[in-house]
């Protein structure tokens, strides 16, 4: 199984972030072989529609689970018609973000968030996983 | 001779120009603020016919889609989306380029229209009044602004542009061939008023600027148009009665004091942009 979460940096001790389509990299984490890579998300730079930029890349990886903060409603009805499922998860290390995951401590998301939570730098505004 | 009136900042009193103008020269009133189009509150044409602004979405048989994700691939607005199951449509987005149509090799995607926002005509004695509404939600008011100015009615045409120095200001100057810059003495109006100089001189349009809410101690708009060169058109100055009929749906002009004021700005207007 293949969990893509929206990450500040490029490995599994980087900072969780909880924007989806505008986060800097996608890490990928496949739980088969333990293996990671990072993808450069395409959205971030998009001047509309980051979270369907986004949610596309992360299809195209053949992504089943995603981790993240918040998923705005477009980026939600992707993942929903991928049989793709959203758990929210608030900032932390992607490694603590995988080992919550595997111990079955993240809510899963059900329903989609606020469009444009992420936007303004993720400060301030929208989700902040939960808290 | 189409003249464009904008103003950098929102809230200036473009409409208030125009539409007031617009009686005192006898010039056709154009509403090109479609996301609030306002300017019929104070002219309040008669006759209106209206007309619908419709755009292409494309929509994919699925029978014929092999899921290559191509569409989505060309899309430059992320309108389409290949998921595992279908190509989502997500139609907001779409620009109606057709790329997608282009790229499928299986001729999955047929194109359908439509409304986005409509547009009004009517008459305000003998001058054409139009305006196009954009529909609340919808974000590309372009195609609306395109429609509006592809046929100009005869005569001295005044086109009220959106506020700022947006897409949709760009595409109406597109159409002018001089423009009114409206400004009004706070530091915000004077940063606007500048940002508003460039993308005149940038489309080379003749023109000149007119001071609304004008108070004699602030005099940075004149000191600056004096440095550059710049015809300044009059001053409106700022008074209670004006905002009372302002608010009340009135036209300024009908208050005698205004009704000079704006018979000077035609007058200097004739001197700046020279027209039969």
């Amino acid at each position: 199984m293949k969990i893509g979460l929206s990450s500040m940096g490029k490995d599994i001790n980087s900072m969780l972030d909880v924007r989806f389509g505008r986060c800097n990299y996608f890490v990928i984490y496949d739980t088969e072989d333990s293996s990671v890579k990072a993808i450069e998300n395409k959205g971030q730079m998009s001047g509309g529609g980051a979270g369907i930029a986004a949610a596309q890349q992360i299809i195209d990886e053949g992504v089943d689970v995603v981790i993240t903060g918040n998923v705005g409603p477009n980026a939600f009805n992707l993942f929903k018609n991928s049989d793709i499922k959203v758990y929210r998860c608030g900032s932390i290390k992607i490694d603590s973000a995988i080992q919550s995951f595997k111990e079955g401590k993240l809510e899963e998301l059900t329903e989609a968030g606020p469009a444009h939570a992420g936007m303004g730098m993720g400060a301030g505004r929208g989700f902040r996983g939960g808290r | 001779m189409n003249i464009a009136i904008l103003s950098g900042k929102g809230g200036t009193g473009k409409t208030t120009v125009s539409t007031n103008l617009s009686t005192i020269i006898g010039a056709n009133y154009i509403d090109c603020d479609v996301e609030e189009p306002n300017g019929f509150i104070f002219l309040n044409p008669s006759q209106i016919k209206r007309e619908e602004v419709q755009v292409d979405y494309p929509v994919v048989d699925s029978n014929r889609c092999t899921l290559c994700g191509d569409c989505a691939k060309v899309c430059q607005f992320h309108a389409l989306v290949r998921t595992k199951k279908d190509i989502m449509l997500f139609e907001k987005l779409c620009h109606g380029c057709h790329a997608c149509e282009i790229v499928c090799k299986q001729g999955a995607l047929t194109f359908e229209k439509r409304e986005i926002g409509i547009i009004e005509e009517g008459r305000y004695g003998n001058l054409i009044c139009r305006r196009g509404i954009l529909n609340v939600g919808e974000p590309m008011a372009v195609p609306v602004i395109k429609k509006l100015l592809k046929n100009f009615p005869t005569g001295i045409n005044l086109i009220d542009c959106a506020p700022g120095t947006s897409c949709n200001v760009v595409n109406s100057l597109q159409y002018a061939d001089s423009a009114i810059l409206v400004t009004e003495p706070s530091v915000f109006g004077f940063h606007d008023l500048k940002m508003a100089v460039q993308l005149v001189r940038n489309f080379h349009l003749p023109f000149g600027v007119i001071i609304n809410k004008y108070n004699a101690e602030d005099d940075r708009v004149q000191k600056y148009c004096e440095k550059e060169d710049i015809n300044i058109l009059g001053a409106i100055p700022y008074r209670r009665e004006a905002a009372e009929a302002y608010s009340s749906g009135k036209m300024i002009v009908e208050l005698p004091e205004y009704k000079e004021i704006f018979e000077e700005i035609a007058k200097r207007l004739r001197e700046v942009f020279p027209w039969n």
